[in-house]
């Protein structure tokens, strides 16, 4: 039978400001406990909650990266509940008046089954807006009873959810890494997953085709793109299962174990979600002027679906490619970087990146801003194969030590020798070497006995110690050969 | 509209309020009166009048982003019922 899938996300990404939301307190991470929280944080009696300039700048720029409209008044609300970790009682957050409204992102999907092809799909954002993070609770320190670290207290986060437009774990997980991009993109969160910098909270329903949306369940606080596509596949067939064996599913939050690779019901009480929301009388409404609008327009750099466009219709490469290239902010302005040096020839610097550089990363266990190659190093070499100086077998040595030791590519093609032989007259003179001496194969080779052809390659090649052009050489050796 | 008594407990269990029968019984009366009062308001028409979140017809004055905090941990803990490393300590919290 035929399910349908549902998916819509809650992202919570911190906003990369010096200090809090709202009070000048640090906002840096790992500092000893409780010395960055300040009255505020802690919520000492007649404190007042004074908002931070740099996160409102921030939550207008993801606006504009969406295309969102941005409220030129929102409201901040306070969300009633209680726990050891949130001193007030309540969290300041936007309820019906956020400052971002309605965007969309488009994204890349790799599908993960079978031969499907990637293919392109545009989410629609509901909405983004302001609140401050809670503490930290530790446990397990003493006994019967928990630690609690207010230095997270105060934390301005943009709370960023999509409609439900995702249909299975890969879209969901394309949407979270193209997000997660976004935001790293136009800087306003360091996307550092394992500091909590960047959490998901995804709600999946499962339903048959035309049916209407059935019961969610909200898998909370993922923190990697691989736990996220292993609890979403989980779950979805937890549901199916239950659906099938004659259940029902009961809407609910749940924890993802990465151990055991299951989502469990996490214990709720029957008050949990009673927040009672009501606009806090501590802040007065936020208005943004169309003048601050436009300032924080002119900081947007190029964006990657933008990017993603040039380079498929300037540059003549596939929007695959392109999106590869865009995925990061690092590995784009790398491409163009490279591109300064080889302007004609987008394709080569493109296969270079998305080919060799990513897969040396990956097998290093490296991110694309630790790359031990420079891009202009990489330009370097990528100019001598185009002008015809080495082969591609040459530049794969060339890469290797640039990769390893580093230096230059023209001293590397220097020391060991690669420039290839591109001077007709010499091939010429090896090719005919060659002949005359296998007259016996070359007599086999013009009787009909085509795949020959290779033989004669391979010997030319090991005449020329390799750095023969392989082009030249196959056009001689044919040549010759028939004639 | 009134509020019956189970309303009464269970705004009290969400304020986290310990309240005896006779205490609820008195914030059944106050509570309902308050709700006629809000009666009262909802009652005036107010077609053609933007709905306000303040009583002030004022914004937000934004505070630049610049740490002005010092660290006064010490203060701070100081009036604290326990601590222990830097941490404020309250009774277990089971996830």
């Amino acid at each position: 039978m035929q399910w349908e899938i549902v998916i819509g996300l809650e992202v919570h990404t911190q906003l990369s400001t010096n200090t809090k939301i709202f009070s000048g307190a640090s906002t840096a991470f790992g500092a000893e406990p409780n010395t960055q929280a300040d009255a505020v944080s802690i919520a000492l009696p007649g404190v007042l909650p004074v908002l931070n300039k740099g996160a409102v700048e921030r939550a207008i720029k993801f606006g504009l990266a969406t295309g969102a409209h941005i409220s030129k008044r929102s409201v901040f609300a306070r969300k009633n509940y209680f726990y050891p970790d949130l001193p007030k009682g309540y969290q300041i957050s936007q309820f019906d008046l956020p400052v971002v409204g309605q965007g969309a992102l488009t994204i890349q999907v790799e599908p993960l089954v079978g031969n499907a092809q990637p293919y392109e799909k545009t989410v629609r954002i509901t909405r983004a807006h302001l609140e401050e993070d809670a503490g930290k609770s530790v446990h397990g320190n003493s006994q019967g009873v928990t630690g609690i670290d207010l230095n997270r207290a105060g934390t301005p986060l943009l709370e960023i959810v999509s409609e439900p437009d995702m249909s299975s774990a890969a879209e969901a997980v394309a949407y979270a890494k193209t997000l997660h991009s976004l935001v790293r993109w136009i800087g306003i969160c360091d996307g550092n997953m394992q500091e909590g910098s960047f959490r998901c909270d995804v709600n999946v329903s499962v339903r048959k085709p035309g049916e209407p949306l059935g019961t969610r369940r909200e898998i909370k606080n993922l923190n990697s793109f691989k736990f996220m596509h292993q609890a979403i596949d989980y779950e979805v067939q937890w549901q199916i299962d239950t659906i099938e064996n004659g259940g029902k599913i009961q809407q609910a939050t749940v924890l993802f174990n990465p151990e055991t690779g299951e989502t469990r019901s996490m214990r709720s009480k029957e008050d949990a979600h009673d927040y009672r929301y009501f606009p806090d009388p501590d802040l007065l409404p936020l208005e943004i002027s169309t003048e601050w609008i436009d300032q924080v327009r002119q900081t947007i750099p190029e964006l990657p679906q933008a990017k993603i466009n040039r380079y498929v219709n300037e540059l003549g490469l596939s929007t695959y490619d392109a999106s590869i290239l865009t995925a990061s902010v690092e590995t784009a302005v790398f491409f163009e970087t490279v591109l300064t040096a080889v302007p004609t020839d987008p394709k080569v610097g493109a296969n270079w990146i998305i080919g060799e550089v990513n897969a040396q990363l990956n097998r290093d266990g490296l991110e694309m801003s630790q790359c031990p190659i420079s891009a202009h190093q990489l330009g370097g070499m990528l100019k001598r194969i185009s002008d015809g100086t080495i082969s591609n077998s040459g530049a794969k040595e060339v890469f290797r030590t640039l990769w390893s030791e580093g230096g230059d590519a023209d001293a590397i093609i220097a020391a060991k020798g690669l420039k290839q032989v591109s001077d007709v007259a010499a091939i010429e003179s090896l090719v005919a070497d060659i002949i005359s001496a296998n007259a016996e194969k070359v007599a086999e080779y013009r009787s009909g006995k085509d795949k020959l052809f290779g033989f004669f390659v391979g010997l030319a090649m090991k005449a020329s110690k390799g750095k023969a052009n392989p082009a030249q050489l196959n056009d001689i050796l044919k040549k010759k050969l028939d004639g | 509209m009134s509020l019956n008594i189970t309303d009464v407990e269970k705004v009290a269990r969400l304020a986290r309020l310990a309240m005896t029968p006779q205490e609820m019984q008195a914030a059944q009366v106050q509570l309902s009166n308050i709700f006629g009062l809000i009666a009262e308001m909802q009652a005036v028409d107010t077609s053609g009048i933007a709905p306000m979140s303040h009583s002030q017809e004022l914004s937000q004055r934004l505070r630049e982003d610049v740490v002005t905090e010092t660290n006064q941990r010490e203060a701070f803990q100081s009036i604290a019922p326990q601590v222990e490393d830097g941490l404020y300590l309250v009774p277990q919290v089971i996830e």
